[in-house]
Parts: C-alpha cells; structure tokens; sequence
C-alpha cells in the first residue's frame, strides 16, 4: 500500500511508500517506528479510515478499497485519536457502538456483560465518559472495539499517556486477544511492550517499510540483541544519508 | 443507505444534545423565556417611561414676548408647563436637557393679533428627545388652542358661525378585517423569524457534530465503526434538522405567548394593545412552517458542509457567523415596500420563501408561486445534502490538519 498527500508547501508527500506485510490469526505484527514514520496512516489505511493512493490490502477476505464496510466490521480500531463521547456513559457509548455493528439487542446485552466484567468496568458502567479517568477511558476504549468480537485488532499506540498499571492491564489485553485467535497490528516505540508481544515485527521509516520479520530473525540478521540497536542499524545509515 | 444505522446515529446525537447545558439554553430556555422577559418587560417599562415623561412639567424658556402680556400670562397658567427666566444660552440648555424646549414670541404678537397681521410662532426643540418632544407638543398645543380661541372671538364679534371655517369633516374608516391588518404589520416578520430562527437554531449543533467531534478526537472513532458515511451525515442532518425546527417552532410559541400577555396585561392603552393582539391563524402559521421546511434542510445541510471544513470549534464559528448576514439580508430585503413576487424572484431562495410567508400570513394565497418555490427550495435543499454526503467522504476535509 502507498499513500500520497498534496502539500501547499512540500508538494507531494510519500507518506506510505509501498509497505506490505501479512498477519495470521493468532498473531501479533508490530510497526515500529518514530513519529511520522508512516505508522498511523499505515493503520489507519487498513481500517479504511484513509484510502490508500496505490495498492490495496485484504482483510478476512474483504478489500480495504471495495468493501471498506464489511472491512470494518471484521476490524476493531483503537488510536490515540479515536476518543470517546463526553456525554455518553460508558454503557451507553459501548452499546452505541454494538448497535452499529449490527448486533440484537439480546446478543448485545450479553456481550456488553461480558466485556464489562472481564475488563472490571462494572464500577463505572453508568458514569459519563468526560468524567472518567485516563485509564477508565482506555478500558471503554477497548470495550468499543471489542462489542462486536471482530477476527482484527489493529491498535496505534494504545499506552501512550497512560500509567505503568493501565499500560500493563492494555499489553495483558493485547496478548488475551493473540490467545483467543485474532490478528493484531499494532504500532509503538515502546521496546519492551514488542520485546514482550510481538511475533512480527516490521520497521518503517520515512514510509517504507526498510525491514521485517520475526524478533530472532532480525536479531541474526543485524547481529544485535537489543531491539534498539537493531532500529538504530537498520535507519541510521538514512538519517546519515539525509545529513549529508 | 440504512434507515436503523440512520436512526441509531440520530438517537446517539439527539441524547447527546439534550444532556448539553449550552443546547438547553440556546435552543430552549432562551427562546421560551427571553421573548415574554423582554417584550414584557420592556413594553411594561416603555409604557411607565412615556406615562411619567408626558406627565411631568416640561420647563420651558420664552424668548421675547416681553410686549405681550396676555399670551404670555395665558402662557403662565398652562399647568403642564413651567416657564424659567429667558437666558441668552436657551439652545445650550435644550442640549443639554435643562430645558425641554424654547419659544419664539415675535415682537407685538398681541397688538399684531388684534389688528389681523400673519404672525409664526416658533418653536423649538431637540428632535429624537422624547421628553423635548412633548414640551415642544405642549406648547404647540396650546398656541393651537389660542389660535382657536381667537378665530372662535373674531367670528363671534363678526356674528358668524363656527362651522364657516369647517364646512365638511375628512375621516379614514378602515375595512380591512383585522387579520389582514395584523397580516400586512406582522406578516412580513412571522416568515422572516422563522427563517431566520430555523438558520441560528441549526448553527450550534451543527458546529458540535462536525468541527466539534474533530476537535475532541471522536470523529476517527466513528469513522472506524461499519456505519457508510452516507448512514452517518444522514443521521446527523436530521438532528441538526430538529434543532433547527424546534429553536423556530419554541421561539415562535414564545413569541406568541408574549404577544398575547402584552395585549391582554393591561399595561398599554386600548388602543397600543390592539396592535398587538394577533389574528394570524393556526393554517397560515403551520403554511409558513412548510414553506420554511425546504429551508430548513438546506440551512442544516449547508451549515453541516462548512462546519465539517472547519478544524476546530472557533474556526466554525468564524465560518458560521458571517452566514447570519447571508439569510437575513434577503429576508429583511423581503419586508421592503417594492419587493412583490415574480417568477425570477420565486427562484431566488430565502427571498421567495420569506415573500410568500407575508403573503400566506395576509390571507393570500398565489398557490403557483407556492409550488414554485417549494419545487425551487427542494431543489435548492437537496443539493446542499448531496454536497455534505460528498464532502463526508472527501479524507482532504475530514482529515484537514
């Protein structure tokens, strides 16, 4: 996939060069890069949120470009932009979006049950969202995207901002989600949470994808242990490149 | 397009806006209570301001006359006038409200008027005053009533009768029934409040639904759920839609309502009350209300439309607020004598809506034009939603950063 946007000033901007990568049920892919690498449009692209300028990408079967609605409805999205509704509560705002996704009335109260327990959000259920702290947000998030229990989970740096406790309750969903069976993409530049998650992994710089595959195989590709080096060996001859 | 995802976005968006204190006080609480609070209240205080001013003893100033004493001793037992001593800075004084007005007596008025000579009393005062206003009346009045006199003596002492100066009356009757005189004076403004409402009720939601969700981050949540964006600008419109319709529909039982209390609080004289007692029938009001709907709609989707652009709430607003002139220019050109509806007119929107409400409000109605402007107006609506779908789904707006 490539996305290309019309700058005033730059002209044309590569945002996504070309990037293609696959993930399998059970799996978790991780895009690791620094800010404006091209992460979120990447994400943001498979879940049709953006339209890719070239190229497309296949999710359970469904196009991105053809039948982004039906791509949706096998995908749960969560970003630091994606926030809740202040004046909903958390319920209202978790059945809200069941609703959209299709579900009975009878198959949504008990799924809406059932997240709410397994995610310990029965204290706040009828509170209003813009009086819900940072973490409780996050958690009805996550309750969001998980009403309609899609195969997909793409999530764009779902622990920025939040506290050491929050952050680890979100990484213990993460990896509850692999072990049900869902593909997750997810995006970070935090070390230990892919050191921790991810099966694959991809790095992306400047729009391109310049490598990926598995943690050990690209600890014996680049003879590094640490993930670090391993970002600083594969980006840093650009960024000397673009000095010059 | 799918009416249950149209009607749960609809649902979402209405609960969210009545939990929202400003839309309570915009779209409610203003419009119920402002119209009665103010019409009431200033009509009360307007009626106790003028009662006290024409009660109170105007003083007033007497240049010259120092000749003629019989007028100005007839002057002197006016009751509602209080002469001061002449002082050569009268007009100064009349600025500056120490005086409500001054009066010229030319030289020899008594002498002049005993031996028939043309004389002008002058009289003056600070015009847009009211208090300068009625002592200049006062005084007009009473040169008015000494020249009656006078005219009544110099019949008498020629033994003729009074009426040889009045040999008939002139008086107006008017045939109008009365919603027809109402019609003509509120008519014009029944139509132009309710366009005007219907487009200010429309503007708030219509900022919250759009630059408002970019602003707090909610837009990419929706957008990630499988509702089409066609689904989602639909369920949108129609609620900014009925903000719009019950903003015009609160204020104008409001304003009903005021009209009503002032017409029957007894604070006004019989015959200022009646000017307020409306006889605009329950048809022509809801005639105008259909007529206003495909405005409505196209406020609402217009205003969707370039709110969606906007990239934060105080950007909207600043789009949003020039547009206020927009409607209430052809609204207002359509009260002007002059303004008569015509088949390009009926083209033009805004304008054509608001001169047939006048005249559906009169009693008339040209059901040509009617269909006209209704078919004009639908078009009109019907583009701009065409225009806010398109524009949903264009990432440059969405996304504008």
């Amino acid at each position: 996939m490539s996305k290309r946007f019309q700058d005033k000033k730059r002209g044309e901007i590569r945002a996504v060069d070309n990037v293609s990568f696959t993930c399998q049920p059970g799996e978790i892919y991780s895009l690791l890069g620094a800010n404006g690498a091209g992460k979120t449009t990447t994400l943001r692209m498979l879940a049709t949120i953006l339209e890719p300028t070239d190229g497309t990408a296949v999710i359970c079967g469904h196009d991105v470009i053809e039948e982004p609605e039906k791509v949706r409805a096998n995908v749960g999205f969560l970003s630091t932009a994606t926030a809740l509704y202040p004046r909903l509560t958390a319920q209202e705002l978790v059945e809200y979006f069941g609703r959209l996704n299709g579900l009975d009335e009878l198959t949504l109260k008990k799924r809406v049950d059932d997240i709410f327990n397994r995610l310990d959000m029965n204290g706040f259920r009828d509170r209003r969202c813009d009086k819900l702290s940072t973490g409780m947000k996050q958690k009805t998030s996550i309750a969001r995207t998980l009403v309609h229990d899609p195969p997909v989970m793409i999530f764009d740096e779902p622990t920025t901002g939040l506290d050491v406790m929050t952050a680890r309750t979100i990484i213990t969903f993460i990896s509850d989600c692999r072990d049900r069976g869902k593909a997750i993409i997810f995006s970070t530049h935090i070390m230990s949470e892919v050191e921790r998650l991810c099966d694959h992994l991809g790095i992306i710089h400047d729009g391109k994808l310049l490598a990926h595959g598995t943690v050990p195989e690209l600890r014996a590709k680049y003879g590094e242990h640490n993930l670090e080096e391993i970002i600083v060996k594969v980006v840093g001859p650009l960024l000397n490149n673009a000095e010059a | 397009m799918n009416f249950r995802n149209i009607g749960i976005v609809y649902g979402k968006e209405l609960t969210e806006w009545l939990r929202d204190k400003r839309t309570l006080i915009s779209t409610v609480l203003v419009p119920l209570l402002a119209f009665p609070i103010l019409m009431v209240g200033m009509t009360s205080l307007m009626t106790v301001m003028i009662g006290r001013a024409e009660k109170e003893t105007a003083k007033i100033m007497i240049i010259g006359g120092e000749d003629s004493t019989q007028v100005l001793e007839k002057l002197r037992r006016v009751k509602d006038l209080e002469i001061v001593p002449y002082a050569d800075d009268w007009m100064k004084r009349i600025s500056e409200k120490e005086i409500r007005a001054a009066v010229d007596v030319p030289k020899g008025f008594d002498s002049a008027l005993g031996q028939g000579k043309e004389l002008t009393v002058k009289i003056y005062f600070y015009q847009g005053e009211i208090k300068s206003s009625f002592g200049a009346n006062h005084l007009e009045k009473f040169f008015d009533d000494y020249r009656d006199s006078v005219i009544s003596s110099r019949l008498a002492a020629r033994n003729l009768p009074t009426d040889i100066i009045k040999p008939f009356a002139v008086k107006q009757e008017n045939v109008a029934p009365p919603e027809k005189v109402s019609g003509a004076a509120l008519g014009g403004l029944l139509g132009y409040m309710v366009i005007l409402l219907s487009m200010t009720g429309a503007i708030y939601p219509a900022i919250d639904l759009t630059a408002g969700e970019k602003e707090r981050g909610t837009m990419e949540t929706i957008l990630s759920s499988p509702l089409s964006r066609v689904d989602l600008v639909l369920g949108k419109f129609f609620l900014v839609l009925s903000a719009s319709l019950s903003t015009a529909i609160l204020s104008i039982i409001s304003m009903g309502t005021s009209f009503y209390l002032v017409g029957h609080s007894g604070a006004m004289a019989k015959k200022d009350a009646a000017a307020f007692q409306l006889h605009i029938g329950l048809p022509a009001v809801l005639s105008v209300f259909l007529m206003a709907l495909p405005l409505a709609v196209l406020f609402a989707a217009a205003l969707l439309t370039i709110a969606l652009f906007a990239k934060s709430y105080k950007e909207a607003q600043s789009y949003l607020t020039p547009m206020t002139f927009i409607v209430v220019i052809p609204a207002v050109a359509s009260l002007l004598p002059g303004f008569d509806l015509n088949p390009k007119l009926a083209l033009v929107p805004i304008l054509s809506t608001s001169l047939v409400c006048k005249e559906i409000v009169a009693g008339t109605f040209h059901w040509n034009y009617i269909l006209l402007i209704l078919l004009s107006s639908s078009v009109y609506a019907a583009a701009a939603l065409f225009i806010a779908v398109k524009m949903f789904q264009r990432e440059s707006v969405l996304f504008r950063s």
